[in-house]
């Protein structure tokens, strides 16, 4: 029997939903039938619309999806300005101010507390500088990710983003792939770094050479949620750019006609491919759904790839000051945690056009480049002050912090994540010192499972828990080691389960002076994990408390927003009109 | 009416009647239980795995953890809650802290 979303998506979904979110919205909040919200907010997320989390009923975190990460001249201010104006909440954060943006681990844009009242001029805004929230969430094409550099890279072999580009134009809004099976995630990769993380895609494309021809090798079925990781599986296909959109076409018609419409929790693409193996998907997609006869696999490059792959050469994480080769410079900046305040990005976007071309790009690490710089703007960029606070030379903790959103909007989340992996890289910056030779150190902090921070594939992996402190419930971690990409890529050892949240630094503390100390030369961290058993990894060091202080150990989903003065749940102002005043509630 | 129950989000909430009711990353307290080896497991929902209605109780097998020992796995049914009138649809959640004691069966809510 198909599952109850399954039935609410086979009567309104995809492009159709827009009448109904625009009529509500110019109703207000209260137009929406109270026994259809469920319905309707699942049906919005197509629209890159997501309800946030109880205690803040009627305000809804926006997606606008950016393929491969690209904000073209201009957008930048566009994206500002909208943060400023509409994405302002009831209460501020206190470490990122009153509106602010989040650049995603999948090179997204994420705003929170918009109101429905507001979608339609925001939309008309975005749209009218060519940005869109089309397919941000829901169960469709999701934001098409790459090599963030692709056309301005110098270890590029095939420009991916016009390949990107295509396929961003042909599944938007395309009614074939409009109501699949689950979410639909995509890799382009044109370097031969493997910065497109295809790894851990539903869908990836790699570069490859098949006689003397640069094309694509094509895996399936990575993804990293629900404890259920799985790298993408090459399914022994090779294509040349021009087919891309082909083959992409058939895996997803694959996906759209295959895939568990039963049970959501089976339903990604990587269970089919456990169901399956990679010989019968190569077969069913080539007796089904292409009309061409596909290629065998290509010579891939993943022994040349560096990103991530736990040594330090390469470009790494595109922070820093790279040569294009047109022989302008691209700069990377490093956001701590992938957030950014409003005053902030316009700022960036007038540093853009003052000193580049006016382009930005975002990482999959959460970060920003300015591209297109020449060599005599430079060291004026450099110069600037907003530089000192998104460095292109920052401290190794900084630079490898990453965080998901956590229970500050978050349904799903089990602790809070951002404020505190600020807090955590600014405490670890001040109070350890990493092993010479050390640049690059990767902590992920994941709420819960479904891993939207990418912990598995980090030095140091910090998943949401809980524990108990003096008999108190606290916000805990469970600790994974050892994770990264590269060529053989390898998912983290989790070795330390359920670390009170203000113990994790300590631990941290205790781990790296431990690799100082026992590591063989040249020894990286990752070679270094994976060179110990289980036990042995458990014996790495203690938690412990540290002066590190942590001001959200109890339980900060029990709050209306963890941040508040009264943070209590009865509290909250939610839900509220479009000009953000209480309703009054049906009790 | 009929009370209409469902889990949404990847398990991240049970929705009664078009409200969200009962939130993943609660303790649970499970008495006479099956999940692990503690007398008292002190369990972490993290995610809603089903939802069924057994009237008056609704009713949930959640993913999740014993904080206890670690074991991890699936509950059995816990009632998070009961809808004692199903004309006024009106939800009384359980408290999570206090002690549960699973059961084996319930009447199962469509898959979600």
């Amino acid at each position: 029997m198909p599952s109850k979303v399954e039935n609410w998506k086979s009567e309104v979904y995809g492009s159709e939903i827009r009448e109904h979110l625009m009529e509500f919205a110019e109703e207000g909040w209260d137009a929406i039938p109270e026994d259809e919200h469920d319905a309707w907010f699942e049906r919005f997320k197509w629209w890159g619309l997501y309800h946030q989390r109880s205690g803040q009923e009627s305000y809804f975190m926006m997606r606008i999806g950016t393929p491969n990460g690209v904000i073209e001249s201009g957008q930048l201010e566009v994206i500002g300005e909208i943060a400023k104006e509409y994405a302002t909440g009831p209460v501020d954060n206190p470490e990122f101010g009153a509106a602010y943006c989040d650049w995603t681990t999948r090179q997204s844009i994420q705003l929170h507390w918009i109101k429905l009242e507001d979608v339609p001029e925001i939309f008309e805004k975005l749209e009218s500088n060519g940005l869109s929230t089309q397919q941000a969430c829901g169960d469709s094409w999701r934001n098409i990710v790459g090599c963030p550099v692709a056309g301005k890279d110098k270890h590029e072999h095939i420009d991916a983003w016009p390949v990107a580009e295509d396929l961003h134009e042909e599944f938007k809004g395309n009614d074939d792939y409009a109501n699949l099976p689950r979410k639909w995630k995509v890799s382009v990769t044109g370097c031969d770094q493997g910065c497109g993380q295809g790894d851990i895609n539903d869908l990836a494309f790699e570069p490859a050479e098949k006689d003397g021809e640069l094309g694509f090798n094509v895996r399936v079925g990575g993804g990293l949620s629900r404890k259920e990781p799985r790298f993408a599986r090459d399914i022994d296909v090779w294509v040349p750019p021009e087919q891309a959109s082909d083959v992409a076409a058939g895996m997803s018609a694959l996906f759209r006609e295959y895939g568990d419409r039963e049970d959501r929790f089976n339903a990604r693409i990587k269970f089919l491919m456990d169901e399956w193996g990679p010989e019968k998907m190569r077969r069913v997609l080539q007796e089904e759904f292409v009309d061409f006869e596909l290629p065998t696999a290509g010579e891939d490059m993943r022994d040349q790839y560096t990103y991530n792959a736990g040594h330090d050469d390469g470009h790494g994480d595109h922070v820093g000051v790279h040569e294009q080769p047109d022989g302008n410079y691209y700069v990377g900046l490093d956001v701590l945690v992938g957030r950014m305040g409003a005053d902030d990005t316009l700022e960036l976007a007038e540093l853009a056009e003052e000193y580049g071309s006016g382009e930005v790009r975002l990482t999959q690490r959460q970060n920003v480049i300015v591209t297109d710089v020449p060599e005599e703007n430079l060291d004026a960029l450099l110069d600037e002050p907003l530089l000192e606070d998104y460095s292109p030379d920052p401290h190794p903790f900084m630079r490898g912090s990453i965080a998901c959103t956590g229970s500050e909007f978050c349904s799903l989340s089990i602790t809070e994540t951002k404020n505190r992996q600020v807090r955590y890289a600014r405490w670890l910056k001040d109070n350890v010192d990493l092993p010479d030779g050390v640049e690059d150190f990767h902590i992920h902090l994941s709420g819960c499972t479904a891993s939207c921070a990418q912990p598995q594939i980090a030095d140091v992996s910090l998943r949401g828990m809980k524990t108990r402190k003096d008999g108190e419930p606290v916000e805990a971690f469970d600790i994974g080691l050892g994770g990264g990409l590269g060529e053989d890529p390898h998912f983290a050892d989790w070795v330390e389960m359920r670390v009170a949240a203000d113990e994790v630094p300590g631990y941290i503390q205790n781990l790296l002076a431990t690799y100082e100390d026992q590591r063989e030369d040249g020894e990286t961290f990752r070679e270094f994990v994976a060179a110990r058993d289980e036990d042995e990894l458990q014996d790495l060091a203690e938690a412990e408390e540290t002066s590190y202080d942590d001001p959200y150990m109890h339980n900060t989903k029990m709050t209306w927003y963890p941040y508040a003065e009264d943070d209590d749940m009865n509290a909250s102002p939610a839900p509220t009109d479009g000009s953000g005043q209480p309703l009054p509630s049906d009790d | 009416m009929t009370t209409d129950v469902h889990q949404l989000d990847d398990g991240a909430w049970i929705s009664v009647n078009d409200s969200r009711e009962i939130n993943v990353s609660d303790l649970w307290l499970l008495a006479r239980h099956e999940f692990c080896d503690c007398e008292m497991a002190d369990f972490l929902a993290e995610g809603v795995v089903e939802v069924g209605v057994d009237y008056p109780d609704i009713d949930a097998r959640f993913a999740g953890r014993c904080i206890q020992c670690g074991t991890e796995g699936v509950t059995d049914w816990l009632t998070v809650g009961r809808v004692i009138d199903p004309e006024d649809g009106q939800f009384y959640g359980v408290v999570p802290e206090s002690v549960h004691v699973p059961r084996k069966r319930t009447r199962l809510a469509r898959p979600e």
